[in-house]
């Protein structure tokens, strides 16, 4: 029974990870109908950035005070907007111009992005592995025999509250409103007269941004990285966001949360070699018994 | 004045017979067995490359985890030809019950799946391409986990042993690919072949026009794997090991660029991506390399920038030139398509502005 709680919060923070990288697939796909194959590797280069930073701020071990504060809103503000940045050029570049394409085509432009950004992140740190300071101080909250890490407190209550921001932002501003038009119906949203290339830039900032946050949770949490992380992290956020029903926010956290069980679960109860295995499993199984998701409505085929 | 082809040379026939004809003499003219060693490697990637063009090219279907099927068909190979379990059966058995498997594997993969639509789908067979290398690592007991399975059988017509030079395997591997050639071209005109297409231009219209999508799509899913699994039981006996860091994802996409900048859909733009790429690989990257130590540049190594440049290769020819190097007709007129409704769109705005004015 205590393993079984102590890996329901290893689980559970590891899902606030995959449900922030969730949020960018179904916030993308719900817009236009695209995997973004390349979104697992802007989550690595969340973390590459986060690292740079610390590293132009000369931290390298535990902060401690007021500075801790300071310097894990720098370095996750930093982050996320430089992988905003990054997530509006791939649009602009890669499949800006391919909107009206068969599907295939930005599919392969995808696939082909996320090999472009992988190798630039081998040129840049090399393919060994490489590690992340250890940010935050570590006095561990003991409740019986299940010890909660602070790191692991940070991350399930930072991903909530970026989705609470971004809930509120889909849902009550204008903005959102504009992407949830573009969303449901691209030309009408136009002749309503709503930007939609400006809306769907819009939607791979913030996308990307979340997956920078979740880049530089991930480096705290694990304590390194590698130019290939962002492969099966993203493989699996993209599980997540179709377990809850892409398209559909709460859906992609609540997938994320789950997905980080299973996977602290299989790690636990199988062993560690299975658990991508499981995960993909779970993926086919959702896609074939209910494509639409635990929340999301089902669709039917657009002619 | 034109140059005109010689009669016979017009023909497509024709065409293809002079190209296997210089495919023959090439080993001979290279006289090098590291060229040989070069062929007989491309041509099983050729094979590979013809096997997607099936699914991705003919039926539209973005497989993303092709290299699943790849490692199934060599690791059935090498389980019924090694001292393994101690089985031997004979090669050219095994040449067809290893694509069978391969085939079959293609069909549990997609009866489910291939409901479902095209973007799903391309994730699952990423996610099946990443299980299948995964399990047999993990199988250790049957598979040889990351060490695979090694000294497998070679190859033997009556008493000739095939050995360890390349040649005869080129051999085999080019008696293959005309055998994959002819099958594809021939399907591709069969009436399974049009209802391919059909798919791919429609899949909502075809059904309606009476195609059984599921049962189609499982053909083509079938006959891709199962030219995988030619293809690994060549590879495999050359390389005489399989293990399972020769299939990863990267296998899959090598083989996509190799559609996707030759023409998908057209069975020589295929040939010739592959053969481009794994050129590309073998002799221009390290001879690029080498061109640039000799400008003072050594600390540059390109081929490990071989992946960046299939990424690029994707991206580019998706953007500028969607049909590849040596389009198919058929293709090229669907992947222009937007292009044309973009332009009936911009005529109609024209003309609603002078009406207007």
């Amino acid at each position: 029974m205590d393993v079984f709680l102590q890996q329901l919060i290893n689980g559970l923070s590891l899902g606030g990870i995959y449900a922030l990288i969730a949020l960018g697939y179904t916030m993308v796909y719900g817009i236009i109908e695209l995997i973004n194959f390349a979104h697992g590797d802007v989550y690595t280069l969340g973390t590459f950035f986060s690292l740079a930073i610390l590293t132009l701020l000369g931290v390298t071990g535990v902060v401690t005070g007021p500075a801790l504060i300071l310097v894990v809103a720098v370095t996750i503000i930093g982050a996320m907007i430089l992988c905003g940045l990054t997530g509006v050029i791939i649009e602009r570049l890669a499949y800006r111009r391919l909107r009206n394409a068969p599907k295939l085509a930005p599919l392969i432009t995808a696939i082909g992005m996320s090999f472009i950004l992988e190798n630039l992140m081998l040129y840049w740190r090399g393919p060994s592995p490489v590690s992340f300071p250890a940010v935050i101080p570590n006095p561990d909250v003991v409740l019986g025999s299940v010890t909660i890490q602070t790191k692991q407190i940070m991350v399930i209550v930072l991903a909530i509250v970026l989705m609470l921001v971004l809930q509120v932002f889909v849902y009550n501003t204008k903005l959102g409103k504009a992407m949830r038009a573009t969303a449901q119906d691209k030309d009408a949203a136009q002749l309503m007269g709503i930007n939609i290339n400006t809306t769907i830039a819009l939607t791979f900032l913030i996308g990307s941004a979340l997956a920078g946050a979740a880049g530089f949770v991930s480096g705290v949490y694990y304590g390194s990285t590698w130019f290939l992380n962002g492969f099966a992290a993203g493989l699996k956020a993209f599980t997540a966001a179709v377990l809850g029903g892409i398209g559909n926010l709460a859906g992609a956290m609540l997938g994320g949360f789950l997905i980080g069980l299973t996977e602290a679960m299989t790690t636990q109860f199988i062993s560690d070699q299975w658990s991508n295995v499981v995960v993909f499993t779970v993926l086919v199984l959702v896609l074939i018994f209910r494509p639409s998701g635990l929340l999301g409505e089902s669709l039917p085929n657009k002619v | 004045m034109t140059v005109r082809l010689p009669a016979p040379l017009r023909t497509p026939i024709g065409q293809a017979a002079l190209a296997f004809a210089v495919a023959i003499a090439l080993p001979f003219i290279g006289h090098n067995g590291g060229f040989t060693n070069f062929l007989a490697d491309a041509g099983a990637f050729v094979l590979l490359a013809l096997g997607l063009n099936i699914v991705v090219g003919f039926a539209g279907l973005l497989d993303l985890g092709y290299a699943a099927f790849f490692a199934i068909g060599s690791y059935a190979f090498a389980m019924l030809a090694s001292p393994q379990f101690g089985i031997h059966l004979p090669f050219w058995v095994l040449l067809f019950v290893a694509s069978g498997i391969a085939a079959v594997f293609g069909i549990l993969l997609g009866a489910p799946t291939l409901r479902l639509r095209g973007d799903y789908l391309a994730i699952v067979t990423l996610g099946f391409g990443e299980i299948v290398p995964q399990t047999f690592l993990n199988l250790a007991q049957w598979t040889g986990g990351p060490n695979g399975i090694g000294s497998l059988d070679q190859p033997t017509i009556g008493s000739y042993k095939f050995g360890f030079d390349a040649l005869p395997y080129y051999f085999m591997v080019l008696g293959l690919i005309a055998l994959a050639v002819w099958l594809a071209n021939n399907m591709r005109a069969s009436r399974l072949g049009r209802a391919w297409m059909a798919i791919r231009e429609d899949e909502l219209a075809a059904a309606h026009m009476g195609i059984n999508t599921t049962a189609t799509k499982l053909a083509a899913f079938a006959m891709g794997a199962s030219f995988s699994g030619l293809a690994g039981c060549a590879l495999a006996s050359k390389l005489q090991l399989v293990s399972p860091d020769q299939f990863g994802f990267n296998v899959s996409v090598f083989i996509l660029a190799m559609l996707v900048l030759g023409g998908m859909g057209n069975i020589p733009g295929v040939i010739v991506g592959s053969l481009i790429l794994s050129a590309l690989e073998r002799f221009i990257l390290p001879q690029g390399t080498n061109f640039l130590h000799g400008l003072g540049f050594t600390s540059v190594d390109l081929s490990n920038s071989r992946f960046l440049i299939y990424g690029v290769i994707l991206v580019m020819m998706m953007l500028f030139r969607p049909e590849g190097l040596i389009p198919s007709h058929q293709r090229k007129a669907e992947l222009h398509a937007a292009d044309d409704d973009a332009r009936i769109a911009g005529r109609e705005q024209t003309l609603y502005t002078e009406a207007v004015r």
